[in-house]
């Protein structure tokens, strides 16, 4: 698929301190990777060192079904980034995911960027790859599921 | 909460000034020499010696540091020098409370509450980062294309507003309060430039619900506030304006990472404002004027709700233009013009102008104002709140 957002954003690499590395290691491969935890079995997202329910470290990557529902959504028209500068409005979502106890990520809506935008619409995620970039690397996108 | 455990009365602000404010870009000076001259404005308007200043607190990471400031002024020494943690204007009361905490417990006899602010010469708040890579959390936002205060707090408000059926409307009339009170006020940026709802109906999105006129200004300048123990504050040329309570903080898991905090549609003021009110022995009833931080206006209007002015579900009754204007209104807000048409200093601004309205001194003055509360930075964390007292509230 195309790129939703025009090139030269920076592209993302796995942070220095190894946590969220099989997340973007897993994106490459078509899987959606979160945490979770071996002690509680609770999932968490954005990545952390410890379990916020039970104070584990011992916490694991584990595949999720890339499906979500729309929590929060925001089309945005003004660029404050040269990339965006010809890109017109675009549509970032606040996904929900329930098969990971709700935890969200941010991703886009891909399609028509004057759709409707629904709280509450079911979604299935879209990987997006950029094999060219240097680094290569793949985004997780958001389609309505209809 | 016993005696011992509160700010209640304790400090008072004894003298308050700001820069010229600037435009974005437009300072003639570097960033620490508006510092230098925002502390030096506000020990003048205080009547004390620069050298007596013992305390510096700040916030938002201002670069203008404690011990270089006390040696570019020569003080006499240096007691105290803090630096509440956080982005945007979170601590703006916090630095407050910092301080008047530093007076209360003996750390410290007088504290300047300072901000500084050149965008211009340091790089704009409202533009995405130029770099190639992004690692750690913002990895998980960036790439796709959310990067600006705006874009991070839009879908706060998107989720409030559907939650509670809140209308653009709400959000205009906080807009067109700032306004309307900066056309009284000389200092600020946006004098003889009036809004109306015509313009900003008109006005371009900058991400929805944001119109150009929801969102806060970028500008240069700084600003000071001189606060000294309630036992001396007596003996200024000014009437003591009372700390009368300040606090700082957010709920739990607030800073939860990429966007997954539990009580997202927030302004995350649900655990401060009740120990704010707590510390003061006050209800919002007691509010004479509210100063509230508008990064956004969203962001006003939850605050607004959360320190219990308004039920979310009555937001567009309460947030019209005749409840929100002085002197008649029935919450005056943002008299100066605040961060949306006075200056974005950070919301320090907005602790002047509670300030002004205790001692009678504001260009949009409320008769007899006695409590003048000020919220801080709303959607970030932690975030901040404060009271002001007159000597009639002790
Ligand atoms: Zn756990």
């Amino acid at each position: 698929m195309t790129p939703y957002l025009r090139s030269g954003l920076p592209k993302p690499v796995p942070d220095s301190d190894g946590l969220d590395a099989p997340f973007w290691e897993g994106l490459r491969s078509e899987r959606l990777l979160l945490q979770r935890c071996n002690g509680c079995n609770g999932w968490q997202w954005g990545a952390e060192f410890v379990c916020h329910r039970c104070h584990s470290f011992d916490l694991r990557y584990e595949e999720t079904k890339p499906d979500g529902i729309i929590y929060s959504h925001q089309r945005v028209w003004h660029p404050v980034h040269p990339a965006l500068a010809e890109q017109g409005p675009y549509i970032i979502v606040l996904v929900e995911l329930p098969h990971a106890d709700n935890v969200r990520v941010v991703g886009n809506l891909i399609g028509d960027p004057m759709q409707s935008l629904v709280i509450g619409a079911r979604l299935h995620g879209v990987f997006e790859h950029h094999p060219e970039d240097d680094p290569a690397h793949t985004l997780l996108q958001w389609a309505v599921t209809d | 909460m016993s005696p011992e455990r509160t700010l209640r009365g304790r400090t008072a602000v004894v003298g308050v000034a700001e820069t010229e404010y600037y435009k974005w870009g437009k300072s003639p000076d570097p960033e620490f020499k508006l510092a230098i001259e925002a502390v030096l404005k506000a020990c003048a308007d205080a009547g004390i010696d620069p050298r007596d200043i013992d305390g510096f607190s700040s916030y938002s990471n201002d670069r203008s540091e404690a011990s270089r400031l006390s040696a570019a002024l020569g003080c006499k020494q240096l007691s105290f020098a803090s630096m509440q943690w956080g982005g945007g204007g979170g601590g703006g009361s916090g630095a407050l409370a910092n301080g008047a905490a530093a007076i209360a417990t003996g750390q410290a006899e007088c504290v300047v509450v300072f901000r500084a602010l050149a965008q211009g010469q340091f790089g704009r708040f409202g533009q995405g980062p130029r770099i190639r890579t992004v690692s750690g959390h913002p990895a998980h936002t960036v790439p796709y294309g959310l990067m600006s205060a705006a874009q991070m707090f839009a879908m706060k408000v998107t989720r409030f507003m559907h939650d509670y059926d809140v209308h653009q409307e709400a959000l205009r009339a906080i807009s067109l309060a700032s306004y309307a009170h900066a056309q009284h006020n000389p200092r600020a940026v946006m004098y003889d430039r009036p809004l109306d709802e015509a313009k900003y109906d008109s006005s371009r999105w900058i991400t929805e619900p944001f119109h150009l006129f929801d969102c806060c200004q970028e500008n240069d300048g700084a600003a000071a506030m001189i606060l000294v123990s309630a036992e001396r504050a007596k003996d200024f040329p000014h009437k003591p304006c009372y700390v009368m309570a300040a606090v700082s903080g957010s709920q739990h898991r607030a800073g939860a990472p990429v966007h997954n905090t539990p009580e997202y549609a927030s302004s995350g003021f649900t655990t401060v404002a009740p120990r704010l009110y707590a510390m003061a022995g006050m209800k919002p009833s007691d509010v004479d004027v509210l100063q509230s931080y508008e990064n956004f206006t969203g962001g006003v209007l939850m605050s607004i709700v959360e320190h219990g002015f308004c039920a979310p579900e009555e937001c567009n009754e309460f947030f019209t233009i005749e409840n929100l204007l002085a002197p008649s209104g029935k919450l005056p807000l943002n008299t100066s013009g605040g961060n949306l048409a006075e200056c974005y200093m950070h919301g320090l601004g907005l602790n002047i102008e509670a300030v002004r309205q205790i001692w009678g001194e504001s260009t949009c003055q409320i008769p007899g104002a006695n409590v003048a509360m000020v919220g801080s930075g709303p959607m970030v964390t932690p975030v901040s709140s404060c009271i002001f007292g007159s000597e009639a509230t002790l």
